[in-house]
């Protein structure tokens, strides 16, 4: 065990430190910054002068070093436009983001696993196949337009919900959170349903093709031959079976989520990490873009990791084969 | 194997001319069109693709000629006439743009995005799995790292990357597309290559000396395409959505080119204010485009996997 957790840490670390290479790469190397940060009137003296002042006269090794030396110290940088550390104004963000995401998965578990379960069992009947039908149209519809549409319909034609924002929020265990208020509540439900929508289509897929395989196993059979009800059958023997993979997925969609919250955000004009991004690309921010991209993969990667190693100590095949390999 | 068909198996062997057997492409035809909603799909993507191609010729309105646009006929809804006695049947924008003609030049631009960045990221795949499979050993490690590490990301986040660093420009859309996709198809291509190298052809094939590139391509290779053609629609979908989201949010295509996404996004503002003709019809053409495309994957996934049909 301590062996594959050493090297599936080490594999982590292997990510991140790409990714920063990559990063680093696209965004310092390619164009020169100064070009964005002065203006065009500025003479050949300022130029030189801006240029050593951020260190861009070194060469690339030496930059790299430094940036690296920076970020393990929690610097990314302040941003242009804020003229704060990039790094503060994202995790401000953060929270809106998170909540915003966890609240999705839940939708989509919530209604994804039973739908899909359902659809499993009766994969002929009318409602099997309109479920199957309405999962094709929740991963067609690119998320986008699917948030248009619930404004269209929701916040234009009928009035119930608002189009966009955050709403009031509260305090909740040191967070400022909107799903306990009832105006936040109204404000959050759009865009959570819009994020979860394509991840519930995923997870009624998955649940719906390992409950047809599970309902065919001689122990289903043989439990329903002892006599047990339906509803224990399905609940107890299917549904724990099917819950290996749809929990690693629900933990690898987890940080998708919080990537495509990004379309959602902007959307709905919620107020997260992912609509800062949109805002920082069109302002050439660059610090904030790198401390958005270099957050994310972070986040990203930590949820990997620990959906891995969850998993190996659910099911020992996986640890025995990646020891091996 | 039963009885029955190692019977007709001698059969086959001993007189070949009686039986029959379909060609994998004719089993595979015969198989799909058992599905009427798959049908469709098929009927309706052709469509689709004939109305981006024609475009120019079909279009009632070249929308990017300002000579052919009239101010005076801006924000026209659905149906309204022009002052010239043309019919708007989706309406127009702000600018007077008759926006069925905007729909099938928008159509043009998705699409070509979708299929040139398909056919390079196919291309790549092929070439990098098939040789990481036959290879093996430190060529194959490398490679699936790589591939697992690109595709523990999600791809959206990478093309918003890609495109932020870059800029607007159909050309730079394309490469982020081919650089998000390239990892699906090495990865399902390497997969079934795997299994196929280790059969008695592909030893058979390196007794007789054939150079690798022979064996890899035309030995290795034809046996692992269904699957691919199950990826690559399930992928090509994505690509459309992926290049409107992209679009949508500002970075995607320059606003001299506007694919679908980049209309939608256009009609956005106009949205809440009631106009939502602008940009809802771009919207249902995007749509019906994606979910042809992904209910005929869906049976051809049925289809060429035996394992699932039963």
């Amino acid at each position: 065990m301590i062996v594959y957790l050493v090297r599936r840490f080490g594999q982590s670390l292997l990510a991140i430190a790409a990714m920063a290479v990559l990063v680093f790469l696209g965004v310092y190397a390619i164009g020169n910054p100064v070009d964005i940060l002065i203006s065009p009137e500025a003479t050949q003296a300022d130029i030189i002068a801006t240029t050593e002042r951020l260190g861009l006269d070194k060469p690339l090794y030496e930059q790299f070093g430094i940036f690296i030396w920076n970020a393990l110290h929690g610097d990314l940088g302040n941003s242009f436009v804020y003229g704060r550390p990039a790094l503060d104004i994202i995790l401000e963000r953060l929270p809106a983001t998170m909540e915003l995401a966890l609240v999705a998965l839940v939708i989509s578990v919530g209604f994804g696993v039973p739908l899909g379960v359902w659809a499993g069992l009766r994969p002929t009947s009318l409602a099997g196949r309109t479920i199957m039908g309405g999962s094709i149209l929740g991963f067609s519809l690119p998320n986008f337009w699917q948030g248009m549409l619930l404004i269209l319909v929701f916040a234009v034609l009928l009035g119930w919900l608002p189009a966009g924002g955050r709403g009031e929020t509260t305090e909740f265990l040191g967070l400022e959170v909107s799903f306990l208020t009832l105006d936040g509540l109204s404000h959050l439900i759009l865009p959570a349903i819009n994020l979860a929508l394509f991840k519930m289509s995923l997870i009624i897929r998955l649940a719906r093709a390992n409950t047809r395989e599970v309902a065919l196993q001689d122990y289903v059979k043989f439990a329903r031959a002892k006599g047990l009800s339906t509803r224990r059958v399905v609940l107890v023997h299917i549904l724990k079976n099917i819950m290996i993979p749809v929990v690693t997925i629900i933990g690898l969609e987890l940080g998708s989520m919080v990537a495509f919250a990004i379309v959602t955000e902007t959307v709905f004009a919620w107020p997260g990490m992912g609509k800062l991004l949109i805002d920082s690309i069109n302002l050439l921010d660059r610090p904030l873009i790198v401390a958005y991209l270099m957050l994310t993969v972070l986040i990203i990667v930590m949820i990997n990791l620990l959906v891995d190693v969850l998993y190996s100590m659910l099911d020992p095949r996986i640890r025995l084969s990646e020891m091996k390999g | 194997m039963t009885d029955q068909s190692v019977a007709s198996e001698l059969e086959l062997v001993g007189n070949p001319a009686t039986v029959r057997i379909d060609s994998p492409i004719t089993r595979v035809a015969k198989e799909f069109v058992e599905d009427r909603i798959a049908i469709a799909g098929l009927i309706l993507i052709v469509a689709i693709a004939f109305v981006a191609i024609a475009a120019p010729w079909i279009a009632p309105q070249d929308p990017y000629d300002l000579a052919q646009l009239s101010i005076l006929d801006g924000g026209l809804p659905p149906g309204a006439e022009s002052m010239t006695g043309q019919t708007y049947w989706l309406g127009t924008d702000q600018q007077g743009r008759d926006m069925l003609s905007g729909i099938m030049y928008g159509l043009r631009i998705s699409l070509l995005v979708a299929a040139v960045s398909l056919g390079l990221a196919i291309t790549i795949g092929v070439v990098v799995g098939v040789a990481a499979a036959y290879f093996g050993g430190k060529l194959d490690s490398f490679i699936m790292r790589i591939v697992d590490l690109q595709l523990s990301f999600p791809a959206i986040l990478i093309a918003l990357i890609l495109l932020a660093l870059l800029g607007r420009g159909v050309d730079k859309v394309i490469l982020a597309l081919v650089i998000v996709q390239w990892a699906y198809y090495a990865r399902t291509v390497r997969s079934s290559a795997i299994v196929e190298r280790r059969k008695d052809y592909i030893d058979a094939a390196r007794c007789l000396a054939l150079s690798h590139r022979r064996i890899m391509f035309r030995h290795l290779l034809p046996n692992c395409v269904p699957p691919l053609i199950v990826v690559a629609t399930v992928q090509i979908a994505q690509a459309i959505a992926l290049e409107a989201t992209l679009s949508f949010l500002g970075v995607g295509v320059p606003i001299t080119e506007p694919s679908l996404g980049l209309l939608i996004a256009n009609g956005y503002d106009y949205l809440l204010s009631g106009r939502y003709w602008v940009s809802l019809f771009p919207g249902i053409a995007l749509v019906l485009t994606i979910v042809a495309i992904n209910v005929v994957g869906d049976r051809l996934r049925d289809v060429l996997n035996p394992r699932l049909s039963t």
